[in-house]
């Protein structure tokens, strides 16, 4: 048996600056995500055939304004949600189920690192998305309004936040297989009814009144109040922020570590 | 001598079962504390509690003067943990996680040198997912010192593991307490208790029913005797 010793405080590590440790685990969620062909599928290639299809056709309506504008706003609106949320929710509710949350909650990151460090991946991801996206719309023709792209980047943002607290309260209070089940499901319920690519006024009545108070309409409708009129819609903006607000004190009361 | 680790008057109730049920015990600085007890004896939620994960609902914890529950980041980069359930993303690569985990840290360990140590390497193109529980284990212990820990916790680090698998542990293990730190490893094995313990805790039903160097706890008799008649069911 050895001699006991006391540890040499100047030999140990101690732990990175929280701007190094969330970045890290940001880098590590992106190149997991694009890892991830199933992923990819649903963040990339589904938009980018959504716009490539709307723009070869006329139907469904998507309401006043060029056709191309209008549906790539939409177009982008599916990338957020795609990534926010449903992207999100799959994986946290994974890593929930096999204890990833917990392990890294002891590790210097920690669990508010963790939540932070998944924002900034989702925004990275979503920086790669809607590159793509522009790039595509505007060999189709897209001409977004200048006056409207910082309310578009605001609206991006708030709703990443919305959609991302939205996702990690699905998937810390379910089973990761409900999880996986609900966040597709949602997407494509959205996806049609929730008034993302085809604008909530050219529902039918009862959906499109529904929709309006959708998160997925709000953000929807305004990047295209930003991108196709160059104007901030407020009551859109209200919309959002209010589902951000409700789904972060929830999943801030409700979130479960563990399985 | 001084403590790196203590539990006093644990007490912590899931539902109608009482987990821990005035767990009181200690792990001294520099030496290699192993942790037996039966399922169900509270090993595991006592670990649980020690690197903040849970929280007692009375009595106290303090792991190198800390108090673990929502202790901060550099109080967390002083401990290594290896947890049972593993907690380690499923869709990555063994050497892809450890080098992504090592920036968690202002000055980690050589990765590649670790992962050779155990035989990380072997397997570093196999997905976490496909991993066998032996290797799984392996990868988990790597992960456990990229940090330089001070406290070591290792929750069954031999368990699944072939007979030159375990070897390579304890020798991994003992090397960590020689150079310093401060080791809690729990186990279901006698051989690993008595071939690593420089201090012995026997939990039984949330308790400690015996705790001391393994000389004093066995008193010379065979730890396998000493243990079962302190846990067999009904033993007080």
């Amino acid at each position: 048996m050895s001699t006991p010793t006391t540890p040499v405080t100047s030999t140990r590590s101690g732990a990175a600056s929280p701007r190094r440790r969330i970045l890290a685990q940001a880098a590590f969620e992106v190149g997991s995500l694009l890892r991830n062909g199933e992923q990819l599928l649903v963040s990339l290639v589904l938009p980018a055939m959504a716009l490539v299809g709307l723009s070869l056709t006329s139907s469904p309506s998507l309401g006043p304004g060029r056709r191309i504008d209008v549906a790539t706003a939409g177009v982008i609106a599916l990338c957020v949600i795609s990534s926010a949320f449903t992207a999100q929710a799959i994986s946290t509710g994974f890593d929930r189920r096999y204890a990833v949350l917990r392990y890294l909650g002891v590790t210097p990151l920690g669990r508010s690192g963790l939540v932070a460090a998944k924002v900034l991946a989702t925004l990275a991801v979503e920086v790669v998305q809607v590159g793509v996206i522009a790039v595509l719309g505007a060999a189709l023709g897209w001409r977004p309004q200048a006056s409207g792209i910082a309310f578009a980047v605001l609206f991006v943002v708030v709703g990443t936040w919305a959609f991302v607290a939205l996702a990690l309260l699905l998937a810390g209070t379910l089973r990761a297989e409900a999880v996986l089940a609900i966040a597709n499901l949602v997407w494509v319920l959205l996806l049609g009814l929730g008034g993302v690519i085809v604008p909530r006024t050219e529902l039918p009545a009862g959906v499109s009144h529904v929709a309006a108070y959708l998160p997925s309409a709000g953000l929807a409708d305004g990047l295209r109040s930003a991108l196709v009129a160059g104007q901030l819609n407020l009551v859109a903006l209200v919309v959002v922020l209010a589902w951000g607000l409700l789904a972060t004190v929830l999943a801030a009361r409700l979130f479960r570590f563990d399985d | 001598m001084t403590s790196a680790v203590t539990l006093s008057d644990l007490h912590r109730t899931f539902g109608q079962v009482a987990a821990l049920d005035g767990l009181t015990w200690s792990a001294p600085v520099g030496r290699i504390t192993a942790v037996l007890g039966p399922n169900g004896a509270g090993k595991t939620t006592a670990i649980e509690c020690a690197v903040g994960l849970g929280r007692p609902d009375r009595g106290t914890v303090r792991v190198l003067d800390t108090d673990p529950w929502q202790a901060g980041a550099e109080h967390r980069a002083r401990v290594g943990v290896m947890l049972q359930a593993g907690g380690l993303p499923n869709g990555t690569r063994p050497l892809r996680l450890l080098r992504h985990l090592s920036r968690l840290y202002a000055d980690p360990v050589d990765v590649d040198a670790v992962a050779r140590r155990l035989g990380v390497t072997d397997f570093a193109s196999t997905t976490v997912r496909r991993l066998s529980g032996g290797q799984k284990q392996r990868l988990a212990l790597a992960a456990s010192l990229l940090g330089r820990p001070e406290v070591l916790f290792l929750d069954e680090p031999a368990a699944g593991l072939d007979p030159h698998g375990r070897l390579d542990v304890w020798d991994l293990v003992a090397e960590q307490r020689d150079a310093g730190t401060t080791v809690v490893v729990t186990t279901h094995s006698f051989e690993e208790a008595e071939r690593l313990a420089d201090h012995l805790v026997i939990m039984n039903a949330g308790r400690t029913v015996a705790e001391g160097t393994p000389d004093s706890v066995t008193g010379g008799r065979s730890l396998e005797d000493v243990y079962f008649s302190l846990t067999r069911k009904g033993a007080a």
